[in-house]
């Protein structure tokens, strides 16, 4: 097995790096699923942060850091959602200014917390299973959010694909009026896919100060809510395109610091291009069947909602 | 209350407010207030957070005879101009600009205000009333390469480089000639993350060059992400800018420390005195604008070792960019004897010999 | 009794000019709770966020300088939310800009030829054109989204700018920093006041504006982004072509953050430097919404939207706020600005419940009661 051990680490590390990107990424499907564009992901996801690494360094529980970020990316979500979905806002703006809000408002409750540490969340290893050579590792060595993330996905898959309540919401974000006039409840369906998409940002925030980089730092997202955003779009809206999203973005992001590591002479502006390049190809590929793409794009994507009556 | 009244309302407090300051400013002649402009938030536990001691360290010092100013955050470019130009408007009298993507707008500005002090880091543009100043860095940098070199048993160093200035080169250059000096087997493999500031790429830096056999990890980016990387890698590393001890109790050996503090009470004293001088300050660890952080998790004879060459670059006897220098093509490029000039340090885009790749240009 | 929003019969004028109005009281009072919770003299917090940075010349001109790269962004990302294309990469089109006029700058950066100046501007606008062609081709030839794509290219842009900046156009006399030789005087936009930084690109917004508001009334093709917007269906059943369509948002928003990036660098920072905008592309479009996607609105969106940025770094000199809090109170500035867009479009009624109703059992409070 000697041949593959190196490729163990590297495995390792793109998981850890595409594991916030996908826990974003897939509370924003949602929301965006039930018609709802949410562009302030990256104001979400430091506060989810800044609250994860605040609870767990006062408790010294991980877990009652990962409940704090939940409830304070789902606490910023329901801004949004006051703001676009009951005073009819505008989306796009919205989510701007809320990411601009979220900046703001973890630098200013994270003053106190720079410069602390914080025992990253323990791996979750299993014994006996752990030490399967190459998978044990890969498969069963990592931490909690880890298999969260996998989990999270897989119940929104099913979720939107087998059950009535998942097919409600695509509907709300297919058609809004219709949906109205057959008497689901609009408001609330979104309200609760925009809080759902708030949580998981802040789950992925959570990661980040968590068991990323144990720590917090102003602006630590560093952009993450960007792309969680555009990987969404990526996916054309399904959750299985979005795992492969979020692993190729991480992996490309982790080859190439490897192949600038071994000694690989170009540019390394060029390097970092690769990612964003790689992910518009492929997106030209997936959707270069245009009947396909338009079934998936929600038709009342970032639309306000406007009862008759 | 109309919209006009209460704008007047606001006014008049600001007025009240203004008459309050300028009273407190009237009662000593000599009560001065200094600026400072930075390029990140205080919280990014690197740069700026570093100037911002040192801004702390001023009001420590001076007490109530001074009151300091900052402004965050401040993007380079268009923006930085005007906020170092409100700072001189607001009656500040010594204004530091702590970035050298701000040197062109502090240009600028000192030239349009010629009453009012200023100092840009890392910078080369000076006049009457523009002073320049940064830290012989590479002198730490060197002594880590010691330390390095004596522990390394890959003898590969991961370096994980922000940008390919020459701030940065100077450093790896340094690191490198400092591990050769007690190991010749050493290569430097660097990644570029093409930000001062990322954690989580940082981090993934420091794991690739982990992975690509590296058993040190150095650092020229801001948070203490690489170093924590080396503490759960169980591979050893260097703080950069602090202490950062916290962040990896079992893997830093120690960090070139950024200490502003002196450098910068001296200057406000000297406005406040009225001896205040436009120069270049370029200051090593004589100076103590470079320091280490206590020498840990080494044998003993090692940290001896870091000690000693600390002591000889601070007295002088020791250079660290001293001849005889090669460069990655072997070739003897700075002759026994000589020593590479300020300025080819300042400007320097080459490696020397034991680094791998090219200098990105 | 109940809350109930009303749709109105028609956008009410009183509230069209009274909702900023609202908002900003709204804001002002927010300001105060939070000035006041963080101990800040709330009505000098204000004043200095709102009214200080006007109440000098400098300020004033300062205004123009911040406010110009936004309202010219702005104005080309309305004309493409009309017709929902979302151009989120105008950051991404105003770096080509400033590449492709700055380089043409650096090329002749001892030339004092009057064309220069007229090259670089053409230069920068082909070049936030070029680089919003990508998405604009990938869009109508291969189906794929301009969200994403006009986003990457955004990272890219910047990288390659830093490229440039960090290699083959570092200025050689620059000890090897990161950054060009200055444009010379020739390549550098002429200034409108002395001891200002007010350059001609404050005119150019305001010309762009005054086109942009002619081009949407006036013209074809503004008429077909209005039926776009208001009725896609009906847009379909005229026949305007589509893809005609998203060739000329893209190209119209793209070739204006051009202008706006070339604007930057051949006015106020008068040379290529690694980071030429602290996101004006992104923050352009909140601007575009907040001025209603009219270009009047945007005009005086991309003003107050500057002013927030001034007044915040007023209030981080004058008296000590942190960044973090000013972007807070931006944030919660905005919230209301956009939330009280609905106003005009709707009012707010007591109404009462059907006596069989759950809510007919509340009893209504003394102030509902007054209310009515």
């Amino acid at each position: 097995m000697s041949g593959l051990d190196w490729l163990i680490p590297v495995v390792l590390t793109v998981i850890t790096a595409s594991t916030p990107l996908l826990l974003a990424a897939t509370g924003e499907l949602v929301t965006e699923r039930a018609g709802v564009l949410n562009l302030g992901v990256e104001g979400m996801m430091l506060v989810g942060a800044i609250a994860a690494f605040a609870v767990a360094s006062a408790t010294g529980s991980g877990l009652l850091g990962i409940l704090a970020a939940l409830l304070a990316g789902a606490a910023m979500a329901l801004v949004f959602a006051v703001l676009t979905i009951s005073m009819m806002a505008n989306q796009v703006a919205s989510g701007l200014a809320l990411t601009i809000f979220g900046v703001g408002l973890s630098a200013l409750v994270g003053a106190s917390f720079v410069g602390i540490a914080l025992d990253p969340l323990p791996q979750l290893s299993i014994p006996g299973l752990s030490a399967i050579p190459v998978l044990g590792p890969i498969l069963f060595g990592q931490d909690l959010l880890v298999y969260l993330s996998f989990a999270i996905l897989a119940a929104v898959a099913w979720f939107l694909a087998r059950t009535r309540p998942g097919l409600v919401l695509k509907a709300v974000g297919e058609s809004h009026d219709s949906a109205h006039a057959l008497g689901y409840r609009v408001i609330a369906i979104r309200y609760g896919a925009t809080l759902f998409g708030g949580a998981m940002a802040g789950l992925g925030g959570a990661y980040l100060s968590l068991s990323y980089t144990p720590m917090w730092a102003e602006n630590m997202t560093a952009g993450r809510g960007w792309i969680a955003l555009a990987l969404v779009v990526f996916a054309t809206w399904r959750p299985g395109r979005l795992l492969l999203g979020a692993y190729m973005f991480g992996a490309i992001t982790i080859l190439q610091l490897h192949a600038q590591g071994a000694g690989v002479e170009i540019p390394s502006q060029f390097m970092s291009m690769l990612p964003y390049l790689a992910t518009i190809l492929v997106l030209v590929l997936i959707s270069r069947d245009s009947t396909k793409i338009r079934l998936n794009a929600p038709a009342c994507l970032g639309k306000v909602f406007r009862p008759a009556r | 209350m109309n919209l006009r009244d209460s704008l007047k309302r606001a006014a008049g407090l600001a007025l009240a407010g203004g008459l309050v300051l300028a009273a407190a400013g009237a009662m000593a002649d000599d009560d001065i207030k200094v600026g400072f402009v930075y390029v990140g938030p205080i919280g990014d536990h690197g740069w700026t957070y570093r100037h911002d001691i040192g801004r702390l360290a001023i009001e420590e010092a001076l007490g109530d005879k001074v009151e300091t100013t900052f402004v965050e955050s401040v993007k380079e470019g268009a923006d930085a101009e005007r906020v170092i130009q409100q700072l001189a408007a607001s009656g500040h009298d010594l204004i530091f600009t702590t970035s050298f993507g701000f040197m062109n707008a502090t240009a600028k500005v000192a030239k349009r205000n010629p009453k009012v002090m200023f100092e840009h880091a890392t910078g080369y543009k000076r006049s009457n009333n523009l002073s320049t100043y940064m830290a012989r860095f590479y002198e730490g940098r060197y002594v880590s390469g010691v330390i390095a070199g004596k522990l390394t048993e890959s003898n590969i160093v991961g370096y994980v480089g922000s940008f390919p200035i020459p701030e940065v080169v100077r450093g790896i250059n340094a690191f490198m000639l400092g591990a050769h000096s007690v190991n010749p087997d050493v290569k430097i493999k660097v990644v570029w993350v093409n930000s001062w500031y990322d954690p989580g790429k940082e981090g993934d830096a420091a794991k690739a060059l982990i992975d690509q056999g590296a058993d040190m990890i150095a650092q020229h980016t801001d948070s203490p992400a690489p170093l924590q990387v080396a503490e759960n890698r169980g591979v050893m590393g260097f703080g950069q800018a602090s202490d950062m001890i916290q962040f990896a109790p079992k893997a830093q050996l120690t960090a070139v420390i950024d200490d502003w503090n002196g450098y910068y009470v001296a200057r406000a004293k000297a406005v406040m005195d009225g001896n205040w001088e436009s120069g270049d300050t370029w200051g090593g660890m004589d100076s103590g604008m470079v320091a280490m952080a206590p020498f840990t998790n080494m044998p003993d004879d090692v940290a001896k070792l870091a000690a000693e060459v600390t002591e000889a670059i601070s007295n002088g006897t020791l250079h660290p960019f001293q001849g005889p220098i090669k460069d990655q093509s072997g070739k003897v490029v700075v002759a026994e004897g000589e020593t590479v000039s300020d300025e080819d340090l300042l400007r320097m885009d080459w490696y020397v010999m034991g680094v791998e790749g090219k200098v990105p240009k | 009794m109940a809350l109930r929003l009303e749709r109105r019969a028609q956008h009410s004028q009183l509230m069209v000019t009274l909702s900023p109005v609202i908002a900003i009281l709204l804001t002002l009072l927010s300001g105060i709770v939070i000035f006041a919770l963080l101990g800040k003299d709330p009505f000098l917090s204000l004043y200095t966020f709102f009214v200080l940075p006007l109440t000098s010349l400098y300020g004033l001109t300062e205004l123009g300088v911040k406010a110009t790269p936004l309202i010219l962004i702005g104005i080309g990302l309305s004309f493409g939310f009309r017709a929902n294309v979302w151009n989120i990469g105008a950051e991404g089109q105003l770096t080509l800009g400033a590449i492709f006029g700055g380089g043409l700058g650096i090329a002749f950066y001892d030339s004092d030829s009057a064309l220069l100046l007229p090259a670089m501007i053409l230069a920068g606008v082909l070049g936030g054109m070029a680089w919003a062609a990508i998405p604009a081709w990938l869009k109508t030839r291969f189906n794929a989204n301009e969200i994403l794509t006009s986003l990457m290219l955004t990272y890219v842009a910047v990288l390659l700018l830093s490229y440039l900046v960090h290699g083959p156009w570092r200025d050689p006399d620059g000890y090897n920093f990161p950054e060009s030789r200055m444009f010379s005087e020739a390549g550098t936009l002429p200034l409108l006041l002395e001891a200002s930084r007010l350059h001609l690109g404050a005119v150019i917004a305001l010309l762009v504006v005054v086109a942009a508001w002619v081009l949407l009334t006036k013209a074809l093709i503004g008429f077909q982004l209005r039926v776009v917007g208001l009725a896609p269906a009906a847009a379909r059943y005229v026949g305007f072509r589509q893809k005609r369509l998203i060739w000329f948002c893209l190209l119209f928003s793209g070739g204006l953050a051009g202008l706006a990036g070339l604007s930057e660098v051949a006015g106020p920072i008068g040379q290529l430097t690694p980071s030429i905008s602290p996101g004006y592309g992104f923050t352009a479009i909140i601007v575009a919404f907040l001025g209603r996607l009219h270009p009047v609105g945007v005009l005086f969106a991309g003003l107050v939207m500057a002013l927030t940025y001034i007044g915040g770094e007023a209030a981080q000199i004058e008296i000590g706020l942190p960044a973090a809090v000013t972007g807070l109170f931006q944030g919660v500035l905005l919230f209301f600005l956009l939330a009280c867009d609905m106003l005009s479009t709707y009012r707010i009624r007591f109404v009462r419940q059907p006596a069989a109703g759950p809510v007919a059992s509340v009893k209504p409070a003394a102030g509902e009661a007054a209310a009515q």
